[in-house]
């Protein structure tokens, strides 16, 4: 059998940033901001911003990506593909150890899988493509797949697929397991300190496997609930990193402006978040195409992103991000063109019917997007009503579908078949559900391009349905697609290496050091 | 005096008991519950995902079932779970509850001394200039919002002139120990306390200075001044006692609600107390910790109302029991 070698120590020379200019120098703590608290350190399971951030130090996965999405070794030194795209064969690293000195084997990969799949809704869902995971001997993990994948070595960063230590989690109530609150990882830092409300402390791990790092003594994550205090905390020098989003963005120029201040939009190509307006296509004006056409040329993207996002990020052409793959811009267009937008809503026979629009209850940015929005609604004729309210209430209503326009922005997780098709194929409509496809779109079509383009093989096929399906999604406007969001990394310029990897601070600060 | 202090406890039991429904009932009408906000900020919404929160957290059994067991659990003294801290409530409250203590007392001692002091100097000077400028600068701080207060403060404080940390309890991995560490938590207490104290004691101000005036008035002051007393010996033992009644009242309601109350001085300054606590766990629909908050600010005011109501006999003697 042909194999397809993919060796990563090749790729991890070529694929993470270029190599600094200046030595590492040992020693140092950082202190960042993590926003809002996290509820939990367990990766596997807790799954949300915060937790990934901080646990991405303590815990890693079997791969890591570089900022153009290809693998890097993990956990996984190597893997290899076999010719029919079935069988993944993943050589562990050796010599690695836990927190607690236990050595980390191919039984806790076949561990790790199978406690995911109970509490882990994305790596079930990613997990749902493999037939059988086996562990021929303790440093080799193979999976077999019930047909080709193609995104399927996109699955293991440390967010998606956590390693978790089979010696302390096998045969116990994984709620209540008592190092939930102390968690024992084989990452560069391990748990030391949480203050609740306060901080949290990450200490170096002595024994890391890769030879000399980290280089940083520690990390404390500083728990800031108000964004104002948050950027005056780094603004008076207590804080040293301000992970993206920490900030409101209209304090970001002013921010990047101190010295000794540098910024990076790096971190966010895993992810890519991509923010849209879901336009409810089951009832209401919106059901109509012409009128979702419509609101796609009334509203002005490029005010947003220049006033709004302070000139950070990229105008939306599409379902898909610029940076994940398989995007195309050969879309058709929706320039900001009033007139248009008001000739649509003629021929469409809009008759004033009031429209509900629910911006995003995650702060003032938000709140000043849903304005605007608005205001470009009402200039063409949309009769707009704004309702407000706070997150658990936002969710609630978008599982309800009580809604006609709201503000959202997800990840793309690298990969159409992983983020991008989730959110229009009609088998993601399902009542009770804050994502996925809440606006209700359904289309045969795009449901057999996605179904089509997850399994086939080789790359060039998926590009080519994957193409066809964006066409058809921007033509049909099943929701309106605004920016690809960018939350800048505002650090010291003196911490070095601070982003490496596609996953950005959620991968750890292994290779981070500061310049004393 | 016992039979008045059991009776209270008594009743103090039933409302309490009361706030535990009402508050129980009241919170499950707000949209969203802890599993879609968990859900939510997983990334992840699969009907077995959430379905498995509900299941976790009870929230999957009928109404009255899931009321039984909260009130079971008070009964024995036990707060509940926080659904999405994943601890005990009572410890995330006993964590908190020292630095809101700290916060708060500061805060109020701050307010009530400073409070009374001034009321008694602009009663005591009234018509004259210090009468008009204490009462200016007490309805300014009467007036001004807390946050802006605080903002304010951290902007010239901690930006411009860099005298004080802006936010948090001490100096975060300063290892700082004894007199230091005494030092330390104290320098960032300063802006928290002051900013909460000013509204207070802006209250207490105007409340005192009015209250003097009042009993000023009266005819066993007038009685006092015939009798030939000197005026400082009128002010301190006959008026301030009497006029610190009403004070006396608001400082009681004032003291158990300042236990829950500093949400906002607590967020700004990222002070890790019970009021951010509260905050968060009604943002996150984290019923039990939410309820677990309530329970104990509540208890904190009916505790706080019987003390007010032990000291007004001390105040007065006058004042019987009723029971």
């Amino acid at each position: 059998m042909l194999k397809r070698v993919l060796v990563g120590l090749v790729l991890i020379c070529g694929a993470t940033t270029a190599a600094p200019a200046q030595e590492p120098k040992m020693g140092g703590v950082i202190n960042a901001v993590i926003q809002p608290e996290p509820p939990g350190l367990m990766l596997a399971l807790v799954q949300n911003g915060p937790t990934q951030m901080v646990s991405g130090n303590i815990f890693e996965g079997l791969l890591r990506y570089s900022p153009k999405l290809e693998p890097l070794p993990g956990l996984a030194e190597s893997w290899t593909v076999s010719e029919d795209a079935k069988t993944y064969t993943f050589k562990l690293k050796p010599g690695v150890l836990w927190h607690d000195g236990k050595p980390f084997t191919s039984a806790d990969v076949l561990f790790s899988i199978e406690m995911l799949k109970q509490t882990h809704a994305r790596a079930r869902g990613n997990m749902v493509q493999v037939e059988k995971v086996e562990a021929p001997d303790d440093l080799t993990v193979v999976f077999t797949l019930k047909q080709p994948f193609g995104p399927f070595l996109g699955i293991f960063e440390v967010g998606s697929m956590p390693m978790i230590p089979k010696h302390l989690y096998e045969g116990t109530d994984f709620k209540t397991n008592a190092n939930n609150n102390a968690p024992i990882g084989t990452g560069p830092f391990m748990f030391k300190e949480w203050q609740k409300g306060s901080f949290i402390h990450l200490v170096r791990n002595p024994n890391y496997h890769v030879k000399g790092m980290p280089y940083i003594d520690g990390i404390y994550w500083q728990i800031i609930p108000d964004a104002a205090a948050r950027s005056v905390a780094y603004e008076t020098g207590q804080v040293d990193v301000l992970p993206g989003g920490s900030v409101e963005n209209f304090d970001v120029p002013r921010l990047t402006k101190l010295k000794d201040t540098c910024v990076t939009g790096a971190g966010w190509e895993f992810f890519s978040p991509l923010a849209w307006m879901w336009l409810n296509n089951r009832a209401g004006p919106t059901a109509n195409k012409k009128i979702r056409q419509a609101i796609m040329y009334a509203v002005d993207r490029d005010f947003a992103k220049d006033v709004i996002w302070n000139g950070l990020g990229k105008v939306a052409t599409g379902p898909s991000a610029s940076t994940i793959k398989f995007y195309t811009d050969d879309v058709p267009k929706y320039p900001f063109d009033p007139a248009k937008a008001k000739a649509l809503l003629k021929e469409a026979g809009y008759n004033g019917e009031k429209v509900r629009l629910m911006p995003l209850p995650y702060g003032e940015t938000w709140q000043r997007w849903g304005e605007a929005v608005k205001q470009n609604l009402i200039d063409v004729g949309f009769n707009i009503e704004t309702i407000a309210t706070d997150v658990p209430g936002s969710n609630q209503k978008i599982g309800d579908w009580d809604y006609d326009i709201s503000f959202t922005y997800l990840y793309q997780y690298g990969d159409p078949a992983l983020g991008v098709g989730r959110n229009y194929i009609s088998s993601q409509i399902v009542k009770g559900q804050q994502f996925n496809n809440v606006e209700g779109y359904s289309n045969p079509e795009i449901d057999k391009l996605f179904a089509e383009g997850a399994i086939a093989t080789p790359d060039s096929k998926r590009k080519e349905l994957y193409e066809k399906a964006q066409k058809i999604l921007v033509e049909d406007v099943p929701v309106a697609w605004m920016l690809e969001l960018q939350f800048p990394t505002i650090s010291r310029c003196k911490i070095k290496n601070l982003i490496t990897t596609a996953i950005g601070v959620n991968d750890g600060f292994r290779e981070a050091w500061v310049d004393k | 005096m016992l039979s008045f202090v059991a009776q209270r406890i008594v009743k103090g039991v039933i409302v309490l008991f009361a706030i535990v429904v009402l508050n129980f009932f009241l919170i499950r009408l707000a949209p969203g519950d802890p599993a879609m906000v968990m859900a939510g900020e997983a990334g992840a919404s699969d009907q077995m995902f959430v379905a498995q929160l509900r299941e976790k957290f009870g929230l999957d059994r009928p109404l009255p079932e899931q009321l039984f067991r909260y009130v079971k659990g008070i009964a024995s003294f036990d707060l509940g779970f926080s659904f999405r801290q994943q601890m005990p409530v009572a410890k995330l409250i006993m964590d908190r509850l020292p630095a809101t203590l700290l916060l708060t007392m500061t805060a109020f001692a701050i307010s009530l001394v400073f409070g009374i002091l001034f009321g008694v100097l602009a009663a005591r000077f009234a018509g004259t200039w210090a009468d008009t400028a204490i009462t200016i600068l007490a309805l300014v701080f009467y007036a001004t919002p807390l946050f802006w207060i605080a903002l304010m403060a951290i902007l010239l404080f901690s930006v411009t002139m860099d005298w004080l940390p802006s936010f948090g309890y001490e100096t975060i991995g300063a290892g700082y120990t004894g007199f230091a560490h005494v030092l330390d938590v104290g320098a960032h207490l300063i802006m928290p306390a002051a900013t909460i104290g000013l509204f207070f004691m802006a209250t207490y101000t105007r409340m005192t200075r009015a209250s003097m005036l009042e009993v000023n008035r009266l005819d066993f002051v007038k009685t006092a001044r015939a009798k030939g007393l000197r005026n400082s010996i009128i002010q301190r033992r006959h008026v301030l006692r009497n006029a610190l009644l009403p004070v006396v009242t608001l400082a009681g309601v004032h003291s158990g609600t300042l236990i829950g109350g500093a949400v906002l001085t607590e967020t700004v300054f990222a002070w890790p107390g019970i009021g951010r606590l509260m905050y968060e766990a009604l943002l996150q629909r984290d019923y039990n910790l939410l309820l677990g908050v309530f329970v104990v600010c509540s208890a904190m005011v009916l505790i706080f109302n019987l003390i007010t109501d032990l000291v007004y006999r001390m105040v007065d003697p006058r004042i019987e029991f009723a029971t």
